[in-house]
């Protein structure tokens, strides 16, 4: 960092920073920011109830806990910007001043320069018809923190610090031009450019793959050491929690219902939801033993490439290569997992799968017969063929009831069933997914998100196919929720003896759920094995760098299963 | 970005070519004689044929058409049968009033649209939100003509400040935009109605997008975070609308080129049609064609201007 911008027009504030690294805990400095018995009320329907919470400068806070718990309401409270119908009782201090007796237009000067805030949806986060550099510099012109020629050159700098140096990623480039990773970069450097004291952080690394993560929770943790900022970190992910925080608050519908310096808090986990959140979060589904049974799915040299960009006005460019020479069997009755980073190929390849792409070379076959005949999907093989995808409400049509919904892959069968027969095969499909046959009567609106992941796969059953392919089906979902999800997709394995492949990029999940797991990267599969093995004993390098990268929960407190992961070699 | 706009203009080039042969197709080759048409059923066959070898027609298609097209390049548009004058120089009388008449009411239904979208999209659901949609409601209903009639009333025959219709040429250009005030403000009314509808609602939708949050976030006021981040992202759509005008505009007048006694495109074209004059009518379709291909165009480059992630989509 240039010390003549920082110190020209920064510098004033360095005095009242405490020096990093002396003041790691909150024991003995004065709180940052304080939440003294923060309400929040919307319309009348109370969101958050007397939260209490103090942080520090130079500590990390995590507020974590399920969707709805309140824990984006809290940071939106001590940014000041609550939507509209919010009531605050209660005192929020940044630096003794009560957010709540300050005009708009005092939080305005406060926002952007003395809390900075990171969200979760780095893809959204920008304006798309604006430079990074121009986004950047904002945050410093607005508060006419620097003349502008400095302000460019700050923004520079900022930018560099969150890693993306001016060779390589110039601030001239526009936000369409950059990876997640890096349009997280500039998120952070926005945040970051005039110093603040308290940075807030809403799932930072949620919409990220697990090496991304691993490096912007880096890049966080070294702000907050070097520049002596408090971090207040919102996210649900208990192992990214244990791995960043000084001290965790868990909070579950709008309440804090325990808190603590986090080594404490994971070895004594005093409320039980606490407990049940960490046992969630490590949760292996009881997969009954697998009984291969003779090869069901082979993919054999499947290559799938996309026209790419044009080179000239008439010259095809040379093609984006998403699935390259890819080969693999899945055995009847066998659970067989597909991990990979985003990009990697492994939707293209559940698409390929399922028929509804052709494939340039090689071929997939389900029971020796081809998936994808005469430019479309085999009938006959595609009904053997269910999937459920990630987004349980997108996949849905609102306007239908969930009966109709469910009976969907109906079609598929050249003699479907009818009348009551057909409310039958409704209710069995509910019943088999742990719901109640009067819900087919109900719009899709009306259910949680967990349930209509169990509609989707009734939805899948139905027709009763052999392969289901799960892609990134339980990711969305809160991690109780998804506990129960898995434990749902290995009762209905047992029950039907089904074949799945579990398309996800969460590893832990996949581990719980799979018998046999293929890493896949740019388009090939680099590693294949029996899932224990891969992930104990990692032999490709790439796969070695995901399991690193993924953050880990802490040994739970009085030993525990036999299964525990380890603690990483970091 | 020199390759997308490459890319418009092959795109517009093909159009056009395709444009042209619809229309010679169409009003040349479809079935029955354009020249016993022009004449009406109690022609004489002598008439007939006189006017068959005035206008080609014993030639074969394909040089009809080549002949057709290469004139239209020159600047030949061929001679109106009912006027016996060219066509290049009729249309280009009329598109003297019809394009300042199109261009002054597309801006005045722009300078009209964009603060009231903008104003109603910053009080969403408050009083002067309502205000703005009540006056737009009314807009988009009521016809353009009535708004001219009632226009005419107050500002010609009552007030007196301007001339109730026709047009004194060009020689003055202060009288002439004088002249061609009210039928612009009568076309632009209901055009800023929908404008200013389009304008609020995409505005409104770029108003609950996560990069307005982060700029709130950095310190902006809710009405900075508006002008700096709201108004060129909704551009797009509001864009597209203001294409779509100015082409009906252009042609789409010919109610008020009657209400204000005009002489403009719109009339021409539907005299032409009254009078069975094939060779006018074909030529200033092909003339519209043609410009709200141009338009489309140049509202394709607009979009690349506004929008950087266009720039690279070839």
């Amino acid at each position: 960092m240039t010390p003549s911008l920082v110190s020209k027009y920064l510098g004033e504030r360095e005095g009242q920073r405490p020096s990093p690294l002396s003041d790691r805990t909150q024991s003995g400095s004065k709180p940052l920011l304080e939440l003294d018995a923060l309400s929040v009320a919307i319309h009348g329907q109370p969101i958050l109830r007397n939260l209490d919470l103090t942080i520090a400068p130079g500590e990390i806070v995590a507020l974590t806990g399920e969707s709805g718990s309140g824990k984006s309401m809290t940071a939106l409270a001590a940014m000041g910007l609550l939507p509209h119908g919010a009531e605050m009782s209660g005192a929020l201090r940044l630096d003794g001043r009560d957010h709540g007796q300050l005009s708009e237009r005092r939080l305005c000067a406060i926002r952007g320069r003395e809390i900075g805030m990171i969200f979760q949806e780095p893809m959204t986060a920008l304006n798309p018809v604006q430079r990074i550099g121009q986004q950047v510099a904002e945050t410093i012109l607005v508060h006419r923190a620097m003349p502008r020629a400095a302000a460019r050159a700050r923004a520079a700098e900022v930018l560099a610090r969150v890693g993306l140096p001016p060779d390589r990623v110039p601030p001239s480039r526009y936000p369409h031009e950059l990876s997640g990773g890096q349009r997280q970069r500039v998120v952070i450097a926005m945040a970051i450019a005039l110093r603040p004291k308290l940075l807030i952080a809403d799932e930072p690394t949620t919409a990220l793959d697990v090496t991304t993560q691993a490096q912007i929770l880096a890049l966080l943790r070294d702000l907050v050491r070097e520049e002596g900022m408090a971090l207040m970190m919102i996210t649900h992910d208990l192992a990214v929690v244990a791995e960043m925080a000084d001290r965790i608050a868990v909070m579950k519908s709008g309440e804090i219902v325990e808190q603590g310096e986090t080594a404490r808090l994971f070895a004594e986990m005093r409320h039980p939801y606490t407990r049940q959140l960490f046992e969630a979060s490590r949760h292996r589904a009881d997969l009954p033993a697998p009984r291969p049974d003779g090869p069901l799915l082979r993919v054999e040299a499947v290559t799938r490439h996309y026209p790419g960009p044009r080179a000239g006005l008439f010259r095809p460019g040379p093609p984006h290569v998403a699935v390259n020479g890819v080969s693999f069997e899945v055995a009847r009755g066998e659970r067989v997992g597909l991990v990979g980073e985003s990009g990697c190929g492994k939707s293209t390849l559940a698409r390929t799968i399922l028929g509804l792409e052709p494939v340039q070379a090689g071929a997939i076959t389900l029971d020796g017969a081809p998936v994808y005949r005469h430019g479309k999907p085999d009938r006959a093989v595609r009904r053997r063929v269910q999937v459920v995808f990630q987004d349980p409400y997108g996949s849905f049509n609102p306007r239908h009831r969930v009966g109709r919904l469910i009976a969907e892959p109906f079609h598929l069968l050249d003699d479907p069933p009818r009348g009551p027969e057909r409310a039958d095969a409704v209710a069995r499909a509910l019943i088999d997914v742990g719901l109640k046959p009067e819900h087919a009567e109900q719009h899709i609106h009306a259910f949680s998100g967990g349930q209509r992941q169990r509609i989707a796969i009734a939805r899948a059953l139905i027709i009763r196919p052999e392969l289901v392919i799960f892609d990134e089906a339980v990711s969305a979902l809160d991690v109780r929720v998804r506990a129960q999800i898995l434990d749902l997709i290995a009762d209905l394995s047992r029950q039907y003896g089904l074949t799945y492949l579990f398309i996800s990029h969460d590893l832990s999940v996949v581990r719980g759920i799979t018998d046999r797991v293929l890493v896949m990267r740019n388009g090939e599969i680099v590693e294949a094995g029996a899932t224990e093995t891969v992930f104990d004993t990692p032999a490709h390098g790439y796969t070695k760098s995901l399991l690193a990268a993924a953050p880990s929960l802490p040994q739970p407190p009085g030993g525990g299963h036999a299964d525990d992961r380890e603690p990483d070699a970091r | 970005m020199l390759a997308y706009a490459l890319k418009r203009l092959l795109i517009l080039a093909i159009s056009l070519a395709i444009a042209s042969l619809v229309i010679f197709l169409v009003v040349e080759v479809a079935p029955g004689d354009p020249a016993s048409f022009m004449l009406g059923i109690n022609a004489r066959p002598d008439t007939v044929a006189a006017l068959r070898a005035e206008l080609g027609l014993d030639l074969p298609v394909h040089e009809r058409y080549l002949a057709w097209v290469s004139g239209m390049v020159q600047g030949d548009f061929g001679t109106s049968y009912t006027y016996r004058a060219p066509v290049a120089q009729m249309v280009a009388e009329r598109v003297q009033v019809s394009l300042p008449l199109a261009l002054y009411a597309l801006l005045l239904s722009t300078l009209i649209a964009f603060p009231a979208g903008i104003f109603a999209a910053a009080r969403r659901g408050r009083a002067g939100d309502m205000a703005v949609m009540g006056a737009t409601q009314l807009g988009v209903a009521v016809p353009n003509f009535w708004f001219a009639m009632l226009l005419v009333l107050l500002f010609a025959l009552k007030l007196r400040w301007f001339s109730a219709g026709g047009f004194p040429g060009w020689e003055e250009p202060l009288q002439g935009l004088k002249a061609l005030t009210l039928p612009a403000v009568a076309l632009a009314l209901p055009q800023a109605a929908i404008l200013a509808r389009v304008m609020r609602s995409a505005l409104i939708d770029i108003l609950h997008e996560d990069f307005i949050r982060t700029a709130r976030a950095k310190g902006l006021s809710r009405r900075q975070a508006l002008w700096r981040h709201g108004v060129r992202n909704a551009l797009i759509p509001v864009l597209t609308i203001i294409g779509l005008q100015f082409s009906f505009l252009l042609a789409g007048a010919i109610i008020i080129e009657q209400v204000f006694f005009l002489p403009g495109l719109g009339r021409l074209i539907f005299q032409a049609i009254t009078q069975r004059d094939l060779i006018v009518v074909e030529s200033v379709v092909m003339l519209l064609v043609f410009a709200v291909i141009v338009v489309t165009f140049l509202t394709d480059l607009a979009y690349a201007a506004v929008d950087p992630r266009l720039r690279h989509r070839r």
